[in-house]
This record gives C-alpha cells, sequence and structure tokens, in this order.
C-alpha cells in the first residue's frame, strides 16, 4: 500500500456497501463486507460475487441492492465458479476492446458456501488462477438457515444440528483448517483476518487480496451475535478475545512465505472466548471440564503449529 | 461448401466460426469432442475466445451465466449427468434471461450408467426455461447451433437455447455436410449487445436478486410469455436461414403427412429411419406419415394438432420413459396438443430406444401395422407400452 493507514480517512470513502441493507444488528458479515470493498481504490469498480446466504439475502433484495458496485449472485455452491466466469467475460471483452478501466473482482461466501458446498468451485478456480479476491465471511455454521453445524463449526459448538443432548455434547468433529488448504494450493495470497479494532490488519489484507494478481484468499472470523449467542452489541470484545486466546490466528502466506500479523502479549485461555457464548455454554457445567481442557490442547498445538511456519 | 464431419465436429466448426466470448469447458461422453475440437482452435490462434477449462459441469454453466451477464456471448457443451448437474443453474440462467447456448449431446441419465442415446437428459430439462431444438442428423445440428443465438438473444426472448443432438448416432457418425462461409455465418448471428450487463461502466447492475412473493410471480410470467414469443421468432430465423442456405426449417417437419391417415410424432435421428419405412409402406399404398418435433420448447402445441387432425390413428415414439405412470414426455405433450381438436385421432404412445437401443425400419413398419389395426377397430389396446422388451427368461 502507497500510504499509512488512517481509519479515519478510510471511513470518508464513499461506502460501496450502503445503509439499508438487512442484515442483523451486530452482524460480522455486514462490517467485513464494508471494510474489505474499503480497500478498493476509489477510481477502480469492482464486481461483487456472492454465494446464497445471510449476505445475499439480506443486501439484494429485489428490487433493491446494497452494491453501488455490479453484483451477481447465482447459486449457493458456485460463488467461485460464477466469479471465474466474469473475469473470464472481462479478459474476453478487454481483448476484443469492448472494456476497458480497471475492474477487480471480489466473491464473499459464508463458511458453508466456502467450506462445504463450495468447496469444489473454489478450488477449482483456484487452480485456474482467476485474477479474483475470494472472501470467506466465516460465521462458523449455516447461519441464513438457522444455525446448522458445518465443517467451519468448532468441536464442541452447539448448533441446531449439532445439539447438547444426554448424549451428544455439541460438533463432535474439530474444525475445516481451510486457510491452511488453500495455502496448499499455491496461490499468491492467502490471509487470515478479523473485523478488529481499527480494521487496519482487514484492511491490509484486502488491500493485498484484491490488487495482488492472481486467486487470493481471505478468511475473516465473522461473529454471529444469533449463531454464537451473545449480545449484539460485543462483536469487538468477542472478536479481540478470538485472537487474544489465538483460537483465531491473524496470519499472511504471501507466495508461500508464512507471517505472523499479531501475537498476543499474554495469550489468553481458551475460555475466556468460549465463555461469553451461549453455544459453549455446556463446556462450563460441572464435571465437563475435560472439553474446556480439549479445546484448549487443541489451539495450543494449532498455535505452536503457525509459530513454527511462520519462524515467529 | 461440403465436407465430411461428425456431429461434435459440425458443432465445434460452428462454434468456431461464432468465436464466442467465453467458452465453459467439460468432458463429458459422448459431447467431449465438441470442447476438444475447441481447444484446439484455441491453441491454434483461430479463435480468441476465453476458454475455462473448469472442473464440472456445474461450473462450466455457473461460468456461462456468470460471462453472459457480465457481457459476453458463452457457450458450452455437455451430455446426460453433466446436464443433470447443471440443474439447478439451468433455471438460473434462463430467469436471469441470459441466453447462453448449449449443445447437449443426448445420452442416457444414470443410473444404470449408459453413454448411449436417449433423451432422458433433456426431458428431465424441459421445465427449466430452456429453449429446446433437436436435430435429426449433422446437418441440422450445425444449422441449429447457428440459428440460437439469433433466437435466444432477441430482446423479445432473452432465454437460453439447447441445442440438441443424438448421442454417438449424430454426434460421433460422419456424414456429408454443407457448411456456410465463416462470414456469412458471422454476420448471420451477429454481435452480442445487451443493453445491461456487469462489466458496463455506465451502469452498474445486479443480477440475481431474492426476490420474494410480491414479485416472482411477475417475473415468471415475463419468462412465460418470452418462451411463448419464442415461437415467432424460431420461425424468422428459420426463414432467414434459408435466405443463406437454401434449407428451410419449421417448428416441427411434416413427412409424407398431406393425406396420411397413419402418423407417428417422434424426434431426432429416428425420424431417418421412420422415413425409410413410411416410404416403404407409401409404396405398398399405406397412407402413412410422420412429423419430426424439432423445437420442443417451446412446444407448437396448435401447430401440431392441426398438423394431426385429419389422421386415423397416431403413435408417439418416446425415446425417455419419464415415470409418470402415462406415458412419456412426447406422449403427454401430443396428447394435450389433441384435446382441443374436435375429432381425435387414436393415440398411443410407445417408449423404445432407452439406453442407445436400436431401432429399425421393421420396428416402424410393426408400429404402423399396429396403428393400421387400431384405425380399422377402433380399439386402443393398450395405450402405453414399451418397444420390443426381451422376456425375465431372456435376461438371465
Amino acid at each position: 500500500m502507497s500510504k499509512v493507514y488512517n481509519l479515519k480517512q478510510e471511513v470518508e470513502k464513499p461506502p460501496r456497501l450502503t445503509g439499508g441493507h438487512r442484515l442483523c444488528a451486530g452482524c460480522g458479515a455486514g462490517v467485513i463486507v464494508s471494510g474489505v470493498l474499503r480497500a478498493l481504490n476509489k477510481e477502480d469498480r469492482a464486481v461483487v460475487t456472492n454465494a446464497t446466504g445471510c449476505l445475499e439475502v439480506s443486501t439484494f433484495m429485489y428490487p433493491y441492492t446494497a452494491y453501488t458496485d455490479s453484483y451477481i449472485h447465482s447459486a449457493f455452491e458456485n460463488a467461485a465458479a460464477t466469479c471465474s466466469g466474469v473475469e473470464a467475460a472481462y479478459n474476453a471483452l478487454k481483448r476484443r476492446g469492448k472494456v476497458d478501466g480497471t475492474v477487480k473482482f471480489i466473491t464473499f461466501g459464508g463458511d458453508g458456501g466456502t467450506y462445504d458446498i463450495g468447496f469444489q468451485s473454489l478450488s477449482g478456480a483456484m487452480e485456474r488462477g482467476h485474477d479474483m479476491a475470494y472472501v470467506c465471511y466465516d460465521n462458523e455454521a449455516y447461519m441464513n438457515t438457522g444455525i446448522q453445524r458445518s465443517s467451519s463449526t468448532p468441536r464442541f459448538a452447539r448448533t441446531a444440528t449439532s445439539p447438547v443432548g444426554a448424549v451428544n455434547q455439541g460438533k463432535k468433529q474439530e474444525k475445516k483448517d481451510l486457510t491452511d488448504i488453500m495455502v496448499a494450493h499455491n496461490i499468491p495470497y492467502v490471509a487470515q483476518t478479523a473485523p478488529l479494532g481499527n480494521f487496519k490488519d482487514l484492511h491490509t489484507k484486502a488491500y493485498k487480496a484484491i490488487y495482488t494478481e492472481g486467486p487470493c484468499f481471505l478468511n475473516i472470523l465473522a461473529p454471529c451475535p444469533r449463531g454464537w449467542d451473545y449480545p449484539m452489541a460485543k462483536m469487538a470484545e468477542i472478536t479481540k478475545l478470538a485472537v487474544d486466546t489465538c483460537v483465531w490466528p491473524l496470519f499472511e502466506v504471501e507466495e508461500g512465505v508464512w507471517h505472523l500479523s499479531y501475537a498476543p502479549k499474554k495469550k489468553l485461555p481458551v475460555e475466556d472466548f468460549l465463555r461469553p457464548q451461549g453455544r459453549f455454554r455446556h463446556m462450563f457445567e460441572a464435571g465437563q471440564e475435560w472439553m474446556l481442557e480439549a479445546a484448549q490442547a487443541y489451539v495450543d498445538q494449532k498455535w505452536e503449529r503457525l509459530l513454527e511456519r511462520s519462524g515467529a | 461448401m461440403s465436407d465430411r464431419l461428425s456431429g461434435n465436429e459440425a458443432v465445434a466448426y460452428a462454434i468456431k466460426q461464432i468465436n464466442p466470448d467465453v467458452m465453459g469447458a467439460f468432458p463429458i461422453t459422448p459431447s467431449t469432442e465438441i470442447p476438444e475440437y475447441f481447444a484446439a482452435y484455441v491453441a491454434n490462434g483461430e479463435v480468441n475466445t476465453e476458454y475455462v477449462a473448469v472442473e464440472s459441469e456445474h461450473s462450466s454453466m455457473s461460468v456461462c451465466i456468470a460471462a453472459q451477464a457480465a457481457g459476453a456471448r458463452s457457450v458450452c457443451a455437455t451430455s446426460s449427468c453433466g446436464l443433470a448437474l447443471m440443474y439447478e443453474l439451468l433455471y438460473v440462467a434462463a430467469s436471469c434471461r441470459l441466453p447462453i447456448t448449449l449443445a447437449c449431446v443426448n445420452r442416457a441419465l444414470s443410473g444404470p450408467i449408459n453413454i448411449n442415446h436417449d433423451y432422458s437428459d433433456s426431458m428431465g430439462a424441459r421445465d427449466s426455461g430452456w429453449i429446446q431444438i433437436y436435430a435429426e442428423n449433422n446437418q441440422e445440428a450445425y444449422d441449429n447451433f447457428i440459428m440460437a443465438m439469433p433466437i435466444g438473444e432477441t430482446t423479445t426472448v432473452r432465454l437460453p437455447v439447447m441445442t440438441c443432438m443424438d448421442g454417438f448416432i449424430t454426434s460421433h457418425a460422419v456424414e456429408n455436410i454443407e457448411l456456410l462461409e465463416t462470414e456469412v455465418v458471422r454476420s448471420f448471428v451477429g454481435t452480442y449487445n445487451p443493453e445491461n450487463y456487469l462489466l458496463k461502466k455506465e451502469n452498474p447492475l445486479a443480477v440475481g436478486p431474492y426476490d420474494i412473493s410480491a414479485y416472482y410471480m411477475e417475473h415468471k410470467v415475463q419468462e412465460a410469455e418470452a418462451m411463448k414469443a419464442a415461437k415467432a421468432r424460431i420461425l424468422d430465423v428459420a426463414a432467414e436461414f434459408e435466405k443463406i442456405s437454401g434449407r428451410s426449417y419449421g417448428l416441427f417437419e411434416k413427412y409424407r403427412m398431406e393425406d396420411a391417415e397413419l402418423a407417428l410424432v417422434l424426434m431426432g435421428s429416428t425420424a431417418g429411419t421412420a422415413k425409410a419405412a413410411v416410404d416403404k409402406l407409401r409404396a405398398q399404398g399405406l397412407k402413412a406419415g410422420l412429423v419430426k418435433i424439432r423445437v420442443f420448447r417451446p412446444f407448437p402445441a396448435e401447430e401440431l394438432a392441426l398438423a394431426l387432425a385429419s389422421t386415423r390413428a397416431v403413435a408417439v415414439l418416446d425415446k425417455s420413459e419419464g415415470f409418470s405412470g402415462n406415458g412419456g414426455p412426447l406422449f403427454a405433450e401430443t396428447r394435450s396438443a389433441l384435446y382441443d381438436l374436435k375429432e381425435r385421432p387414436y393415440l398411443i404412445d410407445l417408449v423404445y430406444g432407452l439406453g442407445g437401443r436400436d431401432i429399425k425400419v421393421e420396428d416402424i413398419e410393426k408400429v404402423f401395422e399396429r396403428l393400421a389395426e387400431i384405425a380399422a377397430s377402433g380399439e386402443t389396446g393398450s395405450v402405453y407400452a414399451h418397444m420390443g422388451q426381451r422376456s425375465k427368461e431372456d435376461m438371465v
């Protein structure tokens, strides 16, 4: 980036996701989309692609669109292929002198549309090398259909399809490490970020993802007050705890080189992140300490591996 | 110019002549050769199409939808399970009113898996909002593809078009063919100039909304009106095409129907076999004829009723099952079309050729024998039957 990040300056840009959309109050996805689109250079156009999900049904309900840029939604499982098609059209029409100017291609999908049903489409688009930024707003479950587990849902989380009962204690499996899988695609830029603090980390990474040539992938933690069951005003706190407990580390991988973006001064215990959320409430009942221990052990192991890879 | 090409090569050649903006490419038997031939054109610099070799048919249709919405003319080819994998997106393409052209090389749907010809794939997509045009032979496959874009892209229609040919029978058999000059094709097809598209600088566009009940039905009605309007456009384009090719096309082809008392309704390459049977029976004095449906969507119901109005007995030959319990899809359409006639011919359905089972001139002759008996006796017997079934004993 050519200039030093300045939040005040950035928010003075005309918003590309306008107010009046129908996302829930306190939704992580809305601020993430605003934040990512804010990283576009003012003079550049973009075509936004969106997988079916909360974001799509809330930001483009006929006859109103919340986007000032062109936008396309086609289906749930094909956002990356859809973006591929737009980019292919751009290349063809540019070659034939039918479009000019810089147009950037940005895709938004939730974790359902990215980790699960849209995974094949995403993997294919990354392998083909389309010039696009794929942004996953990861709220760790199928929120649009009413909070069902996805492969991104963390272990022990309660969802409508991983309920807590006499026999089962929420989701049985660990969260899929999609960011790592995207790194394995050997694409030029992969990063993990969150709507944190003054948004510098998110902004910087969004800029790199949008302006690095080739396929780039951003995984952004998107707190969901409904699905995670916490008060809607607490997004900033919850996000901060996810990062400071190392449950959601911030890092980037540029041309295969791992770089840790943030190491908390004091690594907080995982239970600090879990406690405020209703989806983990059963982990704090008497006799369930083993769950907290297992969750902590998993985070520690992932964090150590990240430190190793990033040489931090 | 005359040449000898397989159906697949003829369609690939038509695409080359058109030089579309984007192709979504994925292999599936028997349509695989179309993207293969085209890849060679790309590799040799004979076209400058953006060739996107995707990881599934789902993505090839997704690419076509997005590219067309972005302002590019896009094409793809598929068969059977590939078309089935596109199913959801076929509706998206049609409802977004994106005139994509898809070469469907018909093949039986799984299961059990079978690579040979029947219409179960495209019949499964008959309600998706796509125009469907079927070819009898290589020449028609080539001609239909060239007519597809002028039909689909016109503002009164704006619907995607599926041009269908019989897998292997048409796609792989090499036949004599008359090809048009590339400049003639290009000027006939013209350029794709939508009013609104994603990449238009002056006016950003949003495509694919969440459409609530207050609007959804109006959008579906507009789509239905477009499909109705397509009929006239198909005939107009055919008339224009005749001027450059000398070849004449309608919604269906009537073969020796002028005074026919016994008639068949069928589609595709079986028409060639059936025409031979009709000629043979005509020579014996039987008033036999046939109607070959070319345009299945929109279905030419009124026109077909008129064509069959003075016959006495009609057999529909359905090359897909449909599992309605009452006969195949072509039969359902035909019977519905005949309902408005004051005096209707007797009508039966014969499902035949599933999974590529061969049909011969003698088989067709037997159908006419049965129609003659029905016309004479006034008894249709079993209205819906399957042709040439082996017995259970034969199966083992």
